[in-house]
Parts: C-alpha cells; sequence; structure tokens
C-alpha cells in the first residue's frame, strides 16, 4: 500500500469521487500553488470504495464554489498540527460566477465584452446559463 | 423596475390582469389614444423582424406616444462593435422603455441588468419570445374567455418551436390543462419541457403523430410551421416540413368552438381555405398583439386605467 506522509498544518480535500482529482487539482488552481500539493488516485474508502484525496502543505483560501459545483459530496479538513481542527462539508452554490463558460454558440456571452459567465443552479438541481439557459458541458467546463 | 424578459415574469395574477387590461383596450381603443403621449418607445432591432416591430410600433403610436430606433444591427452602433450594455445605457437616456430583438440569447437581459428604463424582449434567437406567449393567451382567453380547464393541441415542430415551449409553461399554471402534443418523431418536444413544466405540476398529456385523430377532443389547435433555418440537413426538412397540412376537411373532425391558432407566419400549415372558417384566430391573434403590447407598454411604464 502507497503510503503519504500526513500533514501538521494544511488542507485535506477528502472524498473527492475517484477519477476526478485531477479536474479538481485544475479547475481550483491547485496547479499554481508553490506549495507541497499531494493528489491521491483510487485510495480505499470505507463509504464509496474508491476515491481521490489531495492534500495541502498551506493555510490557502480555496474557491468552494467550484469545488461544491464539481463534487458536493467532498469534505474540506483543516489541520493545525496535525489535527483535524474544523470538517466542512460543502453544497452546492446557488449561483457560479466566473466558474464555468457557457459553450453555447448563441449565447450573447460569446459576443458580449466584459461579460460575466453566470450560472444559477434550478430546482431541478442542474445549473444554466442566466442568460440562454442552456446547460455546462462539464466534460469542457 | 419590471422588466419582461421571459414569459413567467409575470405571475398569474399579473398576467391576469395584463390580460384583462388588453381586452378593455380592444373594447374601446380610443379611450386610450393619448395615454403615452410624450413617451418614446425605442425598438432596438438587432435582426430584422418586420411582423414584431411594426406591431410594437402601432402599440406605442396607438396609445399617442413616440417611437425611435434602429431595424439591424448593420444600422446601429453594434457594427460598430459597441456591447449591449453600452448601447442600452445611453438609449436609456433618450426613450423610456425599450423593447429588444437579437439574434444573441440572453442580450434583453443583459440589457436589462445595465437600463434605467424597462426592456421588454422582442425575441431573443431561439430562446424566449414573451410578448408572442402573451398574444397567444389573450388570444385564447378572448375566444375561451378562460384559460383554464381545456385541451391544448400543439402541432409540428416542438421540439425547435420557441413559441411552443413558452406556452406550454405559461398555460402549465393554470388548472385543469391538458396537453395533446402532435408532432413526427424527430420533433417531439424536448424531454427538459415535460421534466420541468409537465411532469412537477403532474399535468396531463400525451403524444400523437395523428393530427385526425387528435382533432375531435381539442378546445385550442397551436399550429406551428417547420422552419428551414432549424435544420442542419436539408433533406431532413424537405421530409418533415408537409406532415402536417390543416384542411377543411380535417376542420370537419374539430368541436364547433374550437379555435385554430398560429404564431404566423405560415407556409403551406394551413390550407387557404381554412381562413374563411370561423374557428381561425390566427389573424385576430396577430391583431391582438397589438392589444397586448400596448396593454405591456402601459404596464411597465406604471401607467394607470383611468377606465377602471
Amino acid at each position: 500500500m502507497l503510503n503519504i506522509d500526513s500533514i501538521q498544518n494544511g488542507i485535506v480535500i477528502d472524498h473527492i469521487k475517484a477519477g476526478t482529482g485531477m479536474q479538481i487539482y485544475h479547475l481550483a488552481g491547485l496547479d499554481q500553488l508553490d506549495c507541497c500539493v499531494a493528489l491521491i488516485r483510487n485510495a480505499r474508502s470505507g463509504k464509496h470504495g474508491h476515491k481521490d484525496i489531495i492534500k495541502i502543505e498551506s493555510m490557502i483560501d480555496l474557491d468552494l464554489d467550484v469545488l461544491g459545483y464539481l463534487d458536493p459530496d467532498i469534505t474540506i479538513d483543516t489541520i493545525r498540527n496535525g489535527e483535524i481542527v474544523e470538517k466542512k462539508k460543502l453544497v452546492k452554490p446557488k449561483t457560479l460566477k466566473n466558474v464555468i463558460r457557457c459553450r453555447n454558440p448563441r449565447c450573447i456571452t460569446t459576443i458580449e465584452e466584459e461579460i460575466d459567465h453566470i450560472f444559477v443552479l434550478g430546482e431541478n438541481g442542474k445549473y444554466r446559463c442566466l442568460y440562454c439557459e442552456q446547460e455546462p458541458n462539464k466534460q469542457n467546463p | 423596475m419590471r422588466h419582461l424578459i421571459d414569459p413567467l415574469d409575470f405571475t398569474v395574477e399579473e398576467t391576469q390582469q395584463l390580460l384583462a387590461l388588453a381586452n378593455r383596450i380592444a373594447a374601446n381603443p380610443t379611450a386610450y389614444q393619448d395615454v403615452c403621449v410624450h413617451k418614446k418607445l425605442a425598438t432596438l432591432f438587432y435582426e430584422p423582424s418586420t411582423r414584431t416591430r411594426l406591431s410594437f410600433e402601432a402599440a406605442m403610436l396607438n396609445l399617442g406616444g413616440s417611437v425611435l430606433g434602429f431595424s439591424s444591427a448593420d444600422s446601429s452602433s453594434a457594427s460598430k462593435g459597441e456591447s449591449v450594455a453600452d448601447t442600452i445605457r445611453v438609449i436609456s437616456s433618450y426613450a423610456d422603455i425599450a423593447a429588444m430583438r437579437h439574434p444573441k440569447e440572453g442580450a434583453p437581459r443583459r440589457a436589462a441588468h445595465y437600463s434605467s428604463i424597462p426592456v421588454i424582449n422582442a425575441g431573443d434567437g431561439g430562446h424566449q419570445h414573451p410578448t408572442q406567449t402573451l398574444t397567444d393567451l389573450l388570444t385564447i382567453y378572448r375566444r375561451k374567455g378562460r384559460l383554464n380547464n381545456m385541451t391544448i393541441g400543439l402541432c409540428g415542430d416542438l421540439k425547435f418551436g420557441r413559441t411552443v415551449h413558452s406556452l406550454i409553461k405559461s398555460l402549465s399554471r393554470y388548472d385543469g390543462i391538458r396537453f395533446v402534443l402532435i408532432s413526427p418523431e424527430e420533433l417531439r418536444v424536448p424531454e427538459y419541457v415535460i421534466t420541468e413544466a409537465l411532469k412537477p405540476r403532474n399535468i396531463e398529456y400525451v403524444e400523437m403523430t395523428s393530427l385526425e385523430e387528435a382533432m375531435p377532443q381539442l378546445d385550442i389547435l397551436y399550429m406551428t410551421r417547420v422552419q428551414r433555418e432549424r435544420f442542419f440537413n436539408e433533406e431532413d426538412y424537405i421530409r418533415l416540413k408537409d406532415t402536417y397540412i390543416l384542411t377543411a376537411d380535417k376542420m370537419k373532425l374539430a368541436k364547433e368552438d374550437m379555435a385554430v391558432l398560429h404564431p404566423l407566419p405560415r407556409v403551406n400549415e394551413i390550407a387557404l381555405p381554412v381562413d374563411d372558417d370561423p374557428r381561425a384566430a390566427y389573424f385576430e391573434q396577430a391583431h391582438n398583439g397589438v392589444f397586448v403590447r400596448m396593454a405591456l407598454i402601459m404596464t411597465l411604464l406604471g401607467l394607470a386605467d383611468k377606465e377602471v
């Protein structure tokens, strides 16, 4: 079994759906960090069978809206002196501003200067573009 | 400030008030001929739509107001690269209310966000056309005296027809509505319309391919045109365009008090002899479009109806 050292101070993004850790790594901007970041794929999980985990050896401000949109089942653990001091469960944000782009070629967002790409969470739990009401393409956000 | 961007922006009660006002205007248009004196409507048409633009202009002129605007993007500052947000901020200082037609979906919503005058969506690409929906509702209301407890048949292109989707969503808010969805397999109503508008409200609907079979049960028949521009493949368009043609013979199968609606323009989906049938309501529907836009302009400008 692969062992990754536990961190003393930092953040653990846990319970990531297996196979989606790399997408979260990029979309949450973790590839821009200078600190030590470990992505563990297909770790064994009692609850889900397998999961991905990301360990960040620094106290950074994570964009919880991005994470909540990508995978609302994620938990965020804050670690201080080797102990979990906070455990956050995520919820789907009501709106997403400039997290994902509308890919509908007929949408006003394709031609209007300086327009924010805004997606709104509907009653059915799905996001739609504020302008054209198309659902986002999760494979190509 | 109120805008009309989506047909569901108005509640059922607000819609009812608007239709009642349109009805009063239709009954006595001269009583409203000076309501908008010194008010200006800007018609911002980034793509040509003669019928809708003239309907808006006629509505404002009937109310005693004035009209300014452009009828294509070429004759607007959009051709110089100006954004919708900037255009509406400037127009807000020239006019009291604006009607916007734009080929891009969501452009009127963008405009409303930056506008200091009410914005009416006069059609944004294949997305929404709320004043057409209000026109359809007014025509049904004037013909039947109600918007509830009836069977509505929608026939033709139910996949790409934005007027169909908006009408289904709007009528779904009334009690006792039943839909008969008549289309070829390839042009069925999109699944999301069924899952979002019909199923949550337990609205009864049936999908059929035979217009003849559907005719006897309908209180309203809403015909649509199969639009060439929606097809990537010309062969598919040619194969499907003549699927449904409403003829005088088929009208014999319908109820005596059924009403036939069509958003117009038609191609050949309603045979000319049907025009003489008293159940043909589509030209009356175009006329109602002016009354409903008059009522809408008054409502969004907050002008009181002195006739009440």
